[in-house]
C-alpha cells in the first residue's frame, strides 16, 4: 500500500508538470501510441478482472474494448491498467489512462470538482448491503450497531453514511482499499455486512467459499450509474466514447449481433445502413472510419451480448437486465438516433 | 582607525574598489544567486500547477477542509460523526496516529531493551532464542506482518456471538478484545490529582534522599517508598470516597458488544506488528551500545562492591545512552512513518483518512501536501524531544 501512496505522489507531481490536454489532444495522443489506456478495476469479477488464462473479461473491459474498435478497429490495441478506487480518478487527471471504465457512479461533485465528463452509462446500479444467512438478516433496517465493511473513497461509503444516520442507526465501518482484502476480511467475519453496488455483491458473492452461505438484502439505498469517464475538456474524445458505448446498445435494439453483423450490412433498412457505415457520414463526424460501428459489433458485440456474457444468467453473477434492460422491455438503455 | 594614517586608508580604499574578490561577499551572492534559481523553480512548479488544475477545471486550495465530510471513521479518541467537517475528519485520523505511535513507541522501547539485554546474556538458550527472534523479525518485511497479524486477528478468533472469556469480563472475537473498565464516579478526578501529587512528592523526595545519602552516605529506601506514595495516595481518596467498585460491564447487544474499552483487530494487528518489528532494531541497538562500554567499567565497579544490577545501572547504562538514543530517534521516526502502513489493514490512521478525503474531493495536491505537513511535524517533535533528551544524558565536560 506504501507504494500505492507513492503513486498517488507521483501522480499529483505529474499533474503539477504535464500540460494540460488541450480539447482533442486525447485521440491524437492515442492514435500516436497505438493503442488506448483503459483504467479498469482488476478485481471484480463480471466487470473487470483477467481470467485464469490472464484474458481480461468483463462489462467495463468489454466497453473499453469497444472503444479500442472505434479508434483502430481492433479490439486489441488496448492497454488495460488496474486501479484502485482511491488511485482512478488521479490516474485519468493526471493522463496515465485515456479513458476510465472502472465501476465509477457519476456525480454531481465528480463532474465538475474533479475535473472529469462522465459519457454514456453502461451499468445502472444501486447500492445494497451482503449478509451471511446465519445473521438471520432480512431487511437493511435491522442492521443497527452493525460493523460494515465498505470501500474507502467510493460513494458507497458515503451513501451507507448517509443511509444509517437518516434512519437513525449506528455503524461501525471496516475500509480497506484493496477489494480482494476486503472481501477476504468479510467472509472471515470481521463485518456483519458488505455494503457496495449490488452488482459488485453479486461479483463478490461469487467468489465466496460457500456462495450460498450469503444473501443480498432487497433493499436498495442508492442510485449508481457506472459510466466510462474521460478528462474534463475534451469533447471530442467524449463524443467518442460516448457512442461507443451507443452503438452497442443501438446494435441491440436494431437487432444487429456480432453473429448476424455481416448479413445486416445488406439491409434494406436506411437506419441499419446508416448505423453500419454503409451510407457514409457518421465516422466522418466523429473524425473515425466509417466501419466503426460495424467493428464494434463484430468483434465486441451489441450491449445484449456483453451483458449476457459478463453478468447476465448464464454467468456466476446471475444479474437480471432489469434497469439495464432496452428502454422497449422496460429498462433505461435508450440510444438517441445515429444520423 | 585612526583618522590620519595614511597607509592604511590606501588599504582600506583598495579593498573596496575589489569588493568582488572578496570571499565574504562572493560567498553571499552565491547563496542569493541559489535561493533565486530555487524560488524561480518553486514560483514555476505552483504557478503552472494552478494553471493546469483550472484548464482541467479541477478545484483547488484548501476550501474542502470546512464542507461536511461524510464518512463514518471505525474509531475516534473525540466524538466524530459523518456530519463533521473534513477538518475534524483528519484530526480523527491524526490522533489515531498518534495514538498508535506513542503507544508503540512506548512498548518498542521496553521490548527492544529487554531483548538487547536478553541478547548479551550469560544463558545460551536464552541470547540464543533473543537472536533466532532478531533475526527473524528483521528479515520479514513490515507489511507482511501486518497482514499476518490482521488475518490471526479475524480469522483465529470465534465471532463476538461464540466471544472467548479468558479472564471475567474480558472478551477475545474477531471485532477485537473488549475488556471491562470501572464505571464513572467523581471520585475520579481527585484519584488523578492524588496520583499526580505523589508523582510531584516522589520527585522531590529523590532529590532530598540524594543529597542525604552524599552528605552522609546513608541509603534512603527510595524505590520502596515512592511506589507506596503513588499508589496509596489515589487509594486512600478511593476508600475515603466509599470505595466505588461498579465496573462497566461489555454486554453483547445485537451484532456487537456495547459498553467496556474496545481494542479493535486493525489497531491490534498495527501495534503488534510494529512493535515486534521494530523492537529487533531496538535490540541491536541496546546491544552495541551496552557492549561500546568497555570490559573494564564492569570490573572497576564490580570491584568497588556494586552488585550487578546496580553495576547495569548505575555505570554501563547511563554510558550506553549516549550511544543508544541517536540511532533510537531515527527508529522512534520508522515506527510512526511505518504506522501508514495501517491503510492496508483498514485503521483509519491520518493517511487512511487523507486518502479518502483525497478521493471524495478530488483534491490530490492539497491532500498529499498535508500528508507531507503532518508526518514532517510528527518527526520534528520526535527529534525535538530526543535531541533533549540526548543533550540532557551526554556527557558533562568538566
Amino acid at each position: 500500500m506504501k507504494l500505492s501512496k507513492l503513486w498517488l505522489l507521483v501522480m499529483a507531481v505529474v499533474v503539477a508538470l504535464s500540460g494540460a490536454a488541450f480539447a482533442g489532444q486525447t485521440l491524437d495522443n492515442v492514435k500516436a501510441k497505438g493503442f488506448v489506456q483503459v483504467g479498469v478495476n482488476g478485481e471484480l469479477f463480471g466487470f473487470g478482472k483477467p481470467d485464469e488464462k490472464g484474458v481480461w473479461r468483463g462489462l467495463d473491459v468489454d466497453t473499453g474494448r469497444a472503444i479500442a474498435v472505434a479508434v483502430f478497429g481492433d479490439a486489441n490495441k488496448i492497454k488495460f491498467i488496474p486501479l484502485t478506487a482511491v488511485q482512478r480518478f488521479t490516474a485519468l487527471q493526471s493522463g496515465e489512462i485515456d479513458v476510465l471504465c472502472r465501476n465509477a457512479t457519476q456525480t454531481l461533485g465528480r463532474d465538475t470538482e474533479l475535473g472529469l465528463d462522465f459519457a454514456q452509462v453502461n451499468y445502472y446500479d444501486g447500492q445494497g448491503f451482503l449478509v451471511p444467512k446465519k445473521l438471520k438478516i432480512k431487511r437493511a433496517k435491522k442492521l443497527d450497531g452493525a460493523t460494515v465493511c465498505v470501500l474507502p473513497g467510493t460513494t458507497t461509503e458515503l451513501n451507507v453514511a448517509d443511509y444509517f444516520r437518516l434512519h437513525k442507526m449506528k455503524m461501525k465501518p471496516v475500509v480497506i482499499e484493496n477489494t480482494a482484502e476486503l472481501a477476504k476480511a468479510f467472509f472471515a467475519g470481521r463485518c456483519d455486512v458488505l455494503t457496495s453496488d449490488a452488482s459488485q455483491l453479486a461479483g463478490t458473492r461469487a467468489v465466496a467459499p460457500k456462495p450460498d452461505d450469503y444473501i443480498i438484502l432487497p433493499d436498495i439505498i442508492s442510485k449508481e450509474p457506472l459510466a466510462p469517464a474521460v478528462r474534463h475538456g475534451d469533447n471530442q474524445w467524449k463524443d467518442i466514447v460516448t457512442y461507443a458505448v451507443l452503438a452497442m446498445i443501438e446494435a441491440e435494439e436494431l437487432g444487429i449481433n456480432s453473429k448476424n453483423v455481416d448479413e445486416q450490412l445488406k439491409s434494406a433498412n436506411p437506419i441499419v445502413q446508416r448505423f453500419l457505415g454503409v451510407s457514409p457520414g457518421n465516422g466522418k463526424a466523429l473524425g473515425l472510419d466509417e466501419k466503426w460501428a460495424y467493428n464494434i459489433v463484430k468483434q465486441v458485440g451489441n450491449y445484449g451480448e456483453i451483458f449476457e456474457r459478463n453478468v447476465g444468467k448464464n454467468t456466476p453473477l446471475k444479474l437480471q437486465r432489469g434497469l439495464n434492460a432496452l428502454w422497449k422491455n422496460g429498462g433505461l438503455m435508450y440510444s438517441p438516433p445515429f444520423k | 582607525m585612526k583618522k590620519g594614517n595614511p597607509v592604511i586608508s590606501t588599504e582600506d580604499a583598495a579593498q573596496r574598489a575589489a569588493w568582488i574578490n572578496d570571499p565574504k561577499i562572493r560567498a553571499i551572492l552565491y547563496q542569493i544567486a541559489v535561493l533565486g534559481i530555487v524560488g524561480l523553480l518553486g514560483y514555476y512548479l505552483f504557478s503552472n500547477t494552478v494553471e493546469n488544475l483550472k484548464r482541467q477545471s479541477i478545484a483547488t486550495g484548501f476550501g474542502f477542509l470546512n464542507k461536511e465530510a461524510s464518512f463514518e471513521i471505525g474509531e475516534s479518541l473525540i466524538p466524530y460523526s459523518a456530519a463533521d467537517k473534513y477538518i475534524k475528519a483528519l484530526l480523527v485520523g491524526a490522533l489515531n496516529t498518534i495514538k498508535v505511535a506513542f503507544i508503540g513507541i512506548i512498548l518498542t522501547v521496553c521490548l527492544g531493551t529487554f531483548l538487547g539485554i536478553a541478547r548479551l546474556s550469560k544463558n545460551w538458550l536464552v541470547s540464543k532464542l533473543a537472536a533466532v527472534y532478531i533475526e527473524v523479525m528483521q528479515d520479514i518485511p513490515i507489511l507482511l506482518q501486518l497482514f499476518f497479524w490482521y488475518s490471526f486477528f479475524y480469522d483465529i478468533l470465534p465471532s463476538p456471538r461464540e466471544a472467548i472469556e479468558p479472564l471475567n469480563g474480558v472478551f477475545m472475537s474477531n471485532r477485537g478484545l473488549v475488556f471491562a473498565v470501572p464505571e464513572w464516579h467523581p471520585a475520579h478526578p481527585y484519584m488523578a490529582m492524588a496520583f499526580v501529587a505523589g508523582c510531584i512528592g516522589v520527585y522531590f523526595m529523590r532529590r532530598w534522599a540524594r543529597k542525604r545519602q552524599e552528605r552522609t552516605g546513608q541509603i534512603f529506601p527510595v524505590f520502596t517508598l515512592s511506589l507506596g506514595i503513588m499508589i496509596g495516595l489515589p487509594l486512600t481518596i478511593w476508600l475515603l470516597a466509599g470505595a466505588p467498585h461498579k465496573m462497566n460491564v461489555p454486554e453483547l447487544v445485537g451484532f456487537n458488544f456495547t459498553g467496556g474499552l474496545n481494542m479493535s483487530p486493525e489497531f491490534g494487528a498495527l501495534l503488534i506488528g510494529l512493535v515486534l518489528y521494530t523492537a529487533a532494531f531496538v535490540a541491536e541497538i541496546v546491544r552495541a551500545g551496552i557492549q561500546a562500554i568497555g570490559k573494564g567499567q564492569t570490573e572497576a565497579a564490580m570491584a568497588i562492591g556494586l552488585k550487578p544490577g546496580q553495576v547495569l545501572s548505575l555505570v554501563i547504562l547511563p554510558q550506553a545512552l549516549r550511544v543508544i538514543i541517536p540511532p533510537l530517534t531515527s527508529q522512534m521516526l520508522n515506527l510512526t512513518k511505518n504506522s501508514s502502513l495501517a491503510v492496508a489493514i483498514g485503521f483509519p490512521d491520518f493517511v487512511s483518512v487523507a486518502s479518502t478525503t483525497i478521493n471524495q474531493t478530488g483534491q490530490a495536491i492539497e491532500g498529499i501536501s498535508l500528508i507531507m505537513v503532518v508526518y514532517l511535524c510528527f518527526s520534528l517533535l520526535t527529534s525535538l524531544f530526543m535531541n533533549w533528551y540526548n543533550k540532557k544524558m551526554a556527557l558533562v565536560e568538566r
